[in-house]
């Protein structure tokens, strides 16, 4: 098994043979035996030559984060023989949304529609667990659209407004 | 005794009531509001009533649904937790009139104290020291600026009814208060009910030190020792240990014996905590007096070995207390860090969401009361404290030793935790020399995070393990993989080709 593995921005090829709990590993070119077990859904116990691990994957949303000690790390895990590995490119011009972070309630509306904006100026007021967030604009530019009023419960991720 | 108690609460604190219960041999009655019907405090309880919507104006702040809950479950008493209830006056007097007891304090003690302002005027003539300003709620604009200008800047605006930092304001200049009297007092309307706010100076950078007192109801008031709250964050306390390292016996029996007057003075009765400002000079200054159980009321029953809930039970029961004040001793040092649902990489803002994964720390000198679990969804609705970590050892040392210990076994996935700033706290030099104030924390969060020197291999270790999950796939994922259709967790911008393959896997 073959996978392109991204940490943190840098890429990393690994190939995986296992047998049992033995698993021959090479990463870009150097062999690694590994012994690996699953102690519980989403907790490996790895062994290294004698060097003991505990290593947490933590998956939110699709994303996956590994914990080794208190050190997290974001992976992308690419099978190189899919076509789905490409990467698209990020387009960072045209309007940014400005979303929800976590669940909660529509405070205030700092700006109307088609106000010019600086980036970082507040543009809406969410509450959730008796706190209140400033969701700020990402860029400088233009209120295209406030999509949400006050008083609106919102859930992660909802757009809230557009900056163009 | 009681034969059955009913809990007005919810998260940790209503678990660690319905544990003293148990241990006493006393029924248990949970009430629960709409998202809590899952919530750890219904699992452990005896009996659970549903009380309502998710809003606490609508359930847990609801007076008469939790004493119709009482009325029905037939229950004898209510401890109402902190938070919530517990100081609303209102409330103690409806259970006397509805024949249940309160455990806590009368309505009476409450009123002298629950409201800052009058407090003020209580000690002013019990002769308690406290800190120079208004005794009386602000009525005007003017009137703040005048008061203001007389004590002299930086100013503090208080609301009468706060605490948790809610309602308060640190006024540095004549042009902020405008501005901040108007935040203060709507953020005291939102979150007590009352606007009613009032001006003190202000004293910058102090040691927060609380003293636990304990009255029955036959007269006898005792001391249990002092807390040391410096650390906060927008004056929310976040790590708390008893003793508090600048506090020396001969100090300790001095604000004891303070504290016991202000309690007299108050008519008060069962557990209850007078807080102090303590400046550099070791002078020390009547905050107010909470008339509940503490958050942080563990560090306290470590150090005397005393359980304050069981003593709370007894003595709302009429029993005396069963210890005289030369009977408590202290020993030791305890640390507790409080456990709560925020993003450390996103200002500590909120993360309320389902827990993926727990991996709970245990061992020597290490107590977790907490009200969360493996499964459960976070709700967004209440206060993000999720669970405390209470480190004990025979000194300070040791305490923290255990404690960063205990925190490298903890690991909550699926939400976002403070876990890491306690790594930070309890390895910062100036802690662990016991240099700490309440500026402590603010001060640490500005610099720079240094970077933590973590195994080398730790990278080639993840590569390695994301590897191994990919190949056990969908047989390895606990609990959170199938969460990915949810929408409250789509995050349009973040959508990346791991994303769309998780989906596809969980709608297969």
């Amino acid at each position: 098994m073959t996978y392109d593995i991204s940490i943190d921005g840098k890429n990393y090829r690994l190939d995986l043979n296992r047998e049992d709990s033995r698993w021959s590993c090479r990463l870009d070119g150097n062999e690694v035996e590994v012994d690996a077990v699953l102690a519980r859904p989403d907790v490996l116990s790895l062994r290294i030559g004698n060097k003991a691990y505990e290593v947490k994957c933590e998956r939110v949303a699709g994303e996956r984060h590994l914990w080794v000690g208190s050190a997290r790390f974001a992976a992308e895990v690419r099978d190189p023989r899919s076509l789905r590995g490409r990467v698209r490119a990020v387009d960072d011009y045209g309007p940014k949304k400005l979303t929800a972070p976590m669940p909660g309630k529509i405070v205030r509306v700092l700006v109307s529609q088609g106000d010019e904006v600086e980036a970082g100026a507040g543009v809406l007021v969410v509450e959730a667990m008796k706190m209140q967030n400033e969701i700020k604009s990402p860029k400088k530019g233009t209120i295209q659209k406030i999509l949400v009023s006050g008083g609106a419960a919102v859930n992660a991720g909802d757009v809230l407004a557009i900056v163009e | 005794m009681f034969k059955k108690i009913l809990i007005a609460n919810r998260g940790e604190i209503a678990v660690r009531v319905i544990r003293a219960c148990h241990e006493m041999g006393i029924a248990a009655v949970a009430v629960y509001s709409d998202v809590d019907r899952a919530s750890l405090h219904v699992r452990k309880a005896d009996e659970a009533y549903p009380i309502g919507a998710p809003a606490a104006s609508e359930s847990y702040l609801n007076i008469q649904k939790i004493l119709d809950v009482a009325a029905r479950s037939r229950a004898d008493a209510i401890h109402p937790g902190y938070g919530f209830l517990s100081e609303n006056a209102k409330f103690a007097r409806a259970c006397v009139d509805a024949g249940v007891k309160f455990i806590g304090p009368t309505a009476a003690a409450m009123d002298a104290m629950g409201s800052k302002t009058r407090a003020r005027q209580a000690m002013e003539q019990a002769g308690v020291p406290f800190v120079p300003g208004t005794s009386h709620g602000l009525e005007s604009y003017e009137q703040a600026e005048q008061v203001a200008a007389r004590i002299g800047y930086p100013v503090m605006l208080k609301a009468a009814a706060g605490g948790g930092g809610k309602g308060m304001r640190l006024v540095h200049a004549p042009e902020e208060l405008k501005s901040a009297l108007e935040g203060a007092r709507s953020e005291a309307e939102r979150s007590f009910g009352d606007s009613e706010v009032y001006v003190e100076k202000a004293i910058l950078n102090p040691r927060h030190i609380e003293m636990q007192v304990l009255a029955d109801e036959h007269g006898n008031t005792v001391y249990l020792g002092e807390r040391e709250c410096s650390l906060q964050r927008r004056h929310q306390k976040v790590v708390e240990e008893a003793p508090s390292p600048v506090v020396d016996p001969e100090m300790r029996q001095k604000m004891g014996e303070v504290a016991v007057r202000v309690a007299q003075a108050a008519g008060y009765t069962n557990a209850g905590t007078v807080e102090f400002l303590v400046d550099q000079q070791k002078n020390f200054y009547f905050l107010e007096m909470n008339t509940r159980l503490q958050v942080e009321h563990p560090v306290t029953e470590l150090i005397t070995g005393l359980d304050l809930v069981h003593l709370q039970i007894r003595v709302a029961a009429g029993e005396r207390l069963p210890f005289t004040q030369d009977e408590v001793m202290i020993r030791g040092h305890a640390i507790e860090c409080r456990i709560y649902a925020e993003d450390p990489d996103n200002n500590y803002f909120p993360s309320p969401g389902k827990i993926t994964l727990l991996l709970l720390p245990s061992g020597p000198g290490i107590r977790r009361d907490s009200g969360m679990y493996e499964g459960w969804t976070v709700p967004m609705d209440y206060d993000p404290l999720l669970a405390k970590l209470i480190g004990y050892g025979t000194d300070r040392e040791q305490a923290i030793s255990r404690l960063t210990r205990a925190l490298n076994e903890y690991f909550v996935g699926g939400i976002k935790t403070n876990i890491s700033l306690f790594r930070r706290i309890l390895s910062d030099p100036d802690f662990r020399a016991a240099k700490i104030d309440t500026g402590f924390l603010d001060r640490l969060l500005k610099q720079k995070q240094a970077e933590t020197p973590s195994d080398p291999n730790a990278i080639e270790v993840a590569v390695i393990a994301a590897g191994i999950f990919a190949v056990l796939g969908s047989a390895a994922a606990g609990s959170g993989e199938r969460l990915t259709n949810g929408n409250a967790n789509s995050r349009p911008n973040a959508a990346s080709n791991w994303k769309i393959a998780a989906h596809k896997e969980a709608t297969r």
